[in-house]
């Protein structure tokens, strides 16, 4: 009986002690795993060659958690989404480089005050079952988003449609909502207000078309399978609650024949090592997220398959402006913010590469530049002599230091964030913080009410690329201020950002609105947020973009390398004893088959990007440069093969 | 005895509607709701959410609504997974927590009294402190340890096992199912250890010596059953203990059982699919303390119901 | 339900205390030999004892504050030139110092929760077994009926609901922890009750308080002891779970339980900081549970056979 124990605490007990010192990226087990690819062709079309693709074209998707429905106007929440965005298509979609292009509309007019929307409808485009999609299905589907007997969570983002809020809070019936079918293919959608950035709104799934004939047959299960019709690239194939999402290509896609992945599985893991593990046991092809401790150790052992890329989304601390100590005291709160050293909070604890922030709205929207505060330029020292001078000034010292709580909940880099400002306040100005843990729902509770809270954790991350909806967070009497801001010239900025239309005026407004709140700091910017994921290093087509949008229709496996060249072999040695008397003949022949490969430096710059610029990116950010990318990893790629 | 169960599955409704009641309220008293979250929703559509799902109304009328929904089996739309009524939930759950749950505990069964009969055999030797040692390696260091490293040591590193995830195959189910029963394993192993040195110096067992009957024969005939007394009884909180260890090791193995549908339920406020988890552990916990006492009766035939009652 | 089994499983209690011992030599005396006796549980003891002054003493000793945040030394492995022997976390906090300060937590958690679940499980058990009847049969209903809810589960409803005050973890695992403490000492009440000593006390005219308070439990002493140190780790165990499911104790202070659930999650990356705090945790836990049989087999002396 005790061999079999024995052995086991051994080998656990050797396990522990070898991962002390194994530093060594070739040794990592399960790197083998992970083969190279063959570079990648591209054919006249701008579509992978035949040729390099892989025989398997199986993908398998961590999801990061359960999606709550795939109801589409029911959907919340980054695991519906993704999943929908493979099943469903709206009048817009977007590339792999998260620009909007054409989706189930082939063309759009928008009138000249901006607030009509005309589109006109692909003809060939079909659901899943072959019934042709019309304008009618997205008449009904926005209605149905609409209508308050759907009760959608995300219907908000239709409220710049005509006649929106009124049916939402039951005032008149959906079908007044302002949206029209012309005739069987072209439609027409009425606006509020003129919003510039409402193209991309029709890419999210609250104003995603829905077959209506089936929802009607099915009703709340119309999105199960067997019973969900969609218009996308995939059809939903499976469903075994919390375990994995099945999805197959639609045949009756209007762009099937350039979807590659056959099928597409989804996995819920809550905890990111789970996936982790997975991924290196080789059976998953791309992660949500990664530990956030692990940065160095993914470095130095998966250096070719940590993919690291800005991410719309904001990070910030709150100040509750309607709590002691921080009403009318804006000299304080610059205090605060200035002591915050964003080059090491990002280089130290978040480590992923995170932009140090000193503003509100993040980069990577086209055509907007934030407004950066003075003291952004000075360094750290300059920053800490200023606060300690406003922090003398506002009547604290030694002996009457500033006590205040940091709320925060769980999760990712919230405790390591908030232990890293107390840490900072308490070194650089002697504030005496205490943190205080909420869970979630508590959290957001307190948050909401400003009863109880002081300096609060805060962030955004934008559904659409525009800088409204971050400005939009301090407007009085927002929902989601929670800071209790109110300053009317700010506001009033706002209600002239919503009526303009004019881009180069809007833009101006927008960054005298951004400068007007960093004036006022009613929140601590630290940094905006990087994707950070494992991703096969054979899984190509897919870009990375500010939004983290990642359409399955548009990746592809590659062969591996090693396959290739034992083809090539293989082939090679056929013709040699074939033409054994023809040295010159054989020499050739197998030139030939190299040729291509070597083109694979004629792939697009955009192809590259996510192949060796974003290792190199998250390589940067590291101090000294101490991980970078080992050299040996191909030996090891293909010598496990 | 027939009379005694009677009483005893009739005893059943008022725990179950203790548990109800309790679980309701302090559902109801935690704060935040099931809709709140990082997007604020505008009030209109809040009301709307509401509606749907009866938060609108007063508390006990919420209360007796359940209640009611409850005595046809009804659990409701699950808040949280929007496509799924709860029923459907704990349905596709029951069948992933019980089969690991079972298989653990049969292998802690039967490597705990093995293990237990081995030490006590050999009580006080060499093998003895190793068995007992190690053993308790089992008690002593928690679940979210063990699992990571053996996930490590047999999917990453040797390849042998999937590194989480279920799909019914019985290679998914090799590591939870050892991860869980070890704890218990141990348990169990310390106490047949102790209970088989007790009868092991018992009179009868001496008189069964002094007749010359052979070792083997005494420990199968006589000793075993006595000895296995105590373990059955500790079955019904071992269950209990595997519940809980559930919690831990569905979410590191990411499983879709039920117990982590009741972490996410409660931290999201899914009303109806904590109340639905809650009813039906307490249903399950109650059935098998029933059929554990069933079993001691029956191992044991000095236990006559009437005599503790 | 496991009335019966409980009974069984005293058998030996009651022969050691509750019927042997009348007049004579101190058992007591008799216990702590055999005690002395048994290696294991004498080093366990040691150790603990070691153990504890390090926990309470050992922060004073070290240079580092358990919240301060070494910049210069994020997760760096143990080393001597750091000054960190044990290393650093992910934000640069000690772990030797952190681990020792978690120590001080785990302990009281372990402590305090048992002494709530003592108070409420002996005299709880004491009342019912002592009264019987229709008393008893209550009780005794009322802890089936908690014993069929799902413990951890209102453990988890309790921290979502109260928050995470450290006081109301102990309370919360002391509260549902004193049902089998409950249980045990009713059954050996029972069987106590119509000892020679309690008849004579009644026939003297004893109050039945009193006889509980004089009489019955300092005679479950020895039994409560033996529980006290099954429970310390079964605890501190517990609290580790919730510090895992993110319900345990608030930033800045920890426990052996969310330095271990925190290690975990970086134990290739960062292997010292689980394998300090778990060689605490799990060093600990193997003492108690060695006392606790030291002691169950010195109080039981059927088994010095």
């Amino acid at each position: 009986m005790n061999p079999l124990r024995h052995p086991l605490l051994l080998s656990v007990l050797a396990l522990l002690l070898s991962a002390c010192g194994n530093d060594d990226g070739r040794t990592t087990p399960g790197r083998d795993r992970h083969p190279k690819p063959v570079d990648l062709m591209i054919t006249d079309y701008g579509r992978p060659d035949p040729s390099v693709l892989a025989a398997e074209q199986e993908l398998h998707r961590d999801n990061g958690d359960e999606p709550q429905t795939l109801d589409p106007h029911l959907a919340e929440g980054f695991p519906a989404a993704h999943i929908l965005r493979d099943l469903f298509e709206g009048l817009t979609a977007e590339a792999p480089n998260g620009r909007i292009i054409p989706g189930a509309a082939i063309r759009w007019n928008i009138s000249r005050d901006g607030k009509t929307y005309t589109f006109y409808l692909r003809r060939d485009a079909l659901w899943s079952n072959g019934d042709p999609v019309t304008a009618e299905d997205f008449v009904y589907g926005l209605r149905r988003s609409a209508n308050p007997a759907t009760a959608s969570a995300y219907a908000q983002v239709l409220l710049p449609i005509a006649n929106a809020a009124e049916v939402l809070a039951g005032d008149l019936p959906p079908e007044e909502l302002g949206v029209t079918a012309l005739d069987e293919f072209t439609l027409q959608i009425n606006m509020r207000d003129p919003t510039p950035y409402f193209l991309a709104v029709l890419n999210h799934s609250s104003t995603y078309p829905v077959h209506r004939a089936s929802e009607e047959e099915f009703g709340p299960a119309f999105s199960r399978p067997g019973n969900l019709v969609s218009n996308g690239a995939y059809v939903l194939d499976g469903w075994a609650i919390r375990s994995r999402i099945d999805l197959v290509k639609n045949e009756n896609y209007w762009d099937a024949e350039n979807v590659i992945i056959e099928k597409v599985h989804y996995y819920p893991f809550e905890d990111q090592s789970t996936a982790l593990k997975r991924f290196r046991r080789g059976r998953l092809h791309w992660t949500s997220e990664v530990p956030v401790n692990q940065f160095m150790w993914l470095m130095r052992h998966y250096p070719e398959e940590l993919v690291i890329s800005p991410w719309l989304g904001a990070y910030f601390f709150g100040f509750n402006l309607e709590r002691e100590p921080f009403i009318e005291n804006p000299e304080l709160r610059l205090a605060l913010a200035l002591t915050l050293d964003r080059d090491l909070l990002t280089e130290k604890v978040t480590q992923f590469g995170e932009l140090p922030s000193y503003n509100l709205v993040p980069p990577g929207i086209t055509d907007y530049v934030s407004p950066l505060p003075e003291w952004a330029e000075w360094t750290q020292q300059e920053r800490n002599a200023e606060a300690q001078r406003l922090y003398a000034e506002a009547g604290y010292s030694e002996d009457n230091p500033l006590t205040i709580e940091i709320r925060y909940t769980n999760g990712k880099n919230n405790k390591k964030m908030a232990l890293a400002a107390a840490s900072l306040w308490k070194q650089v100005l002697g504030v005496q913080a205490t943190l205080l843990n909420e869970e979630y729902k508590v959290f957001l509770q307190n948050r909401e009410r400003r009863i109880l809270t002081q300096v609060f954790q805060a962030g955004w991350i934008s559904d659409y690329a525009d800088a409204y909806s971050f400005l939009n967070l301090f407007r009085s009497g927002h929902g989601s201020n929670f800071y209790g801001y109110s300053n009317d010239m700010y506001d009033s900025l706002l209600d002239e950002i919503a009526a303009e239309r004019i881009p180069s005026r809007r833009r101006r407004l927008m960054f005298e609105a951004e400068r007007l709140l960093l004036e006022d700091m009613p929140f601590i910017p630290v940094y905006s947020y990087v994707t950070k994921r494992m991703v096969n290093p054979r899984l190509k087509g897919w870009e990375s973009n500010v939004m983290d949008h990642h359409y399955s229709k548009h990746m592809f496996f590659l062969k591996a390398a090693s396959e290739a060249y034992q083809l090539r072999r293989a082939a090679e040695k056929l013709q040699k004893e074939q033409q054994e008397d023809n040295d010159a003949a054989a020499t050739g022949a197998g030139a030939g088959e190299q040729t291509p490969l070597s083109e694979g430096e004629n792939i697009p710059p955009a192809e590259q990007t996510e192949t060796s610029g974003d290792p190199d990116q998250a390589a940067s950010a590291l101090p000294e440069g101490e991980a970078e990318p080992q050299p040996d990893d191909e030996s090891a790629g293909s010598s496990g093969l | 005895m027939a009379r005694h169960s009677l009483q005893r599955l009739l005893g059943l409704i008022p725990t179950l509607l203790m548990l109800i009641t309790v679980a309701f309220l302090l559902m109801r008293v935690a704060p935040g709701g099931p809709f709140d979250s990082d997007k604020l929703l505008p009030p209109d559509i809040e009301a709307n959410l509401n509606a749907k799902y009866h938060l609108d109304e007063s508390l006990p009328q919420q209360y007796f609504r359940y209640l009611g929904q409850v005595a046809v089996l009804d659990f409701g739309p699950s808040i949280q997974y929007k496509d799924w009524t709860v029923r459907e939930l704990i349905a596709q759950g029951i069948p992933v927590s019980s089969t690991i749950g079972l298989a653990a505990m049969l292998l802690a069964f039967v490597l705990g009294t093995t293990l237990g009969i081995t030490a006590a055999l050999k009580q006080n030797t060499r093998a003895d402190y190793l068995l007992m040692g190690v053993g308790m390696l089992g008690i002593s260091i928690p679940n979210f340890v063990i699992a990571p490293i053996l996930i490590l040591l047999l999917a990453v590193y040797a390849g042998w096992l999937p590194a989480g995830g279920w799909d019914w195959g019985i290679a998914s189910m090799v590591l939870p199912v050892v991860t869980l029963s070890l704890p218990v394993t141990a348990y169990i192993a310390r106490l047949t250890r102790a209970s088989m040195i007790e009868v092991m110096h018992s009179n009868f067992i001496r008189s069964a010596r002094a007749k010359g009957l052979p070792e083997s024969l005494i420990i199968r005939r006589h000793a075993l059953r006595p000895a296995l007394l105590p373990v059955i009884s500790f079955l019904g909180p071992a269950t209990a203990a595997m519940i809980s260890g559930s919690v831990v090791i569905e979410r590191i193995f990411s499983i879709p059982g039920l117990g982590s549908y009741f972490v996410q339920g409660a931290l999201n406020r899914d009303y109806t699919l904590v109340m639905g988890v809650v009813i039906f552990y307490g249903v399950a916990i109650i059935v098998l303390n029933f059929l554990v006492d069933l079993v001691y009766a029956w191992l044991n035939p000095r236990v006559r119901y009437d005599q503790n009652r | 339900m496991t009335k019966i089994a409980d009974i069984q499983a005293i058998d030996p209690f009651e022969a050691a205390l509750g019927v042997s011992d009348v007049k004579g030599r101190s058992p007591w005396e008799d216990a702590w030999h055999r005690l002395l006796k048994n290696r294991a549980a004498v080093y366990s003891a040691f150790i603990m004892a070691f153990i504890i002054l390090l926990v309470v003493f050992g922060p004073m000793l070290i240079s580092w504050e358990s919240d301060f945040t070494d910049w210069d030394y994020t997760s760096t492995p143990p080393s001597f030139a750091s000054g960190h022997w044990f290393g650093t976390d992910s934000v640069g906090r000690d772990i030797l110092v952190r681990t020792l300060e978690g120590g001080r937590i785990s302990l009281m958690v372990g402590l305090v929760a048992t002494i709530v679940s003592l108070l409420i499980g002996v005299s709880y058990g004491a009342i019912a077994g002592y009264f019987g009847g229709v008393a008893d049969r209550v009780m005794m209903r009322v802890v089936d009926i908690i014993y069929a809810l799902p413990f951890m589960f209102f453990v988890i409803l309790l921290m979502v609901v109260f928050g995470r005050h450290i006081v109301l973890i102990f309370v919360a695992i002391g509260a549902i922890n004193w049902l089998d403490m409950a249980r045990i000492v009713r059954g050996q009440t029972l069987s106590l009750k119509n000892a020679e000593f309690i008849v004579a006390a009644k026939a003297c005219g004893v109050g039945d308080w009193d006889i509980i308070r004089r009489h019955i439990i300092p005679n479950l002493l020895g039994l409560v002891m033996v529980y006290v140190t099954l429970i310390i780790p079964q605890v501190i165990l517990i609290e580790s779970f919730l510090s895992f499911l993110g319900l345990g104790v608030q930033e800045p202070m920890s426990s052996w339980g969310a330095l271990v659930a925190d290690g975990a999650q970086d134990m290739e990356s960062a292997p010292w900081t689980l394998i300090v705090p778990s060689v605490f945790l799990t060093v600990t836990l193997y003492c108690f549970n060695f006392i606790g049989d030291g002691l169950r087999d010195a109080l039981d002396p059927k088994d010095r056979l």
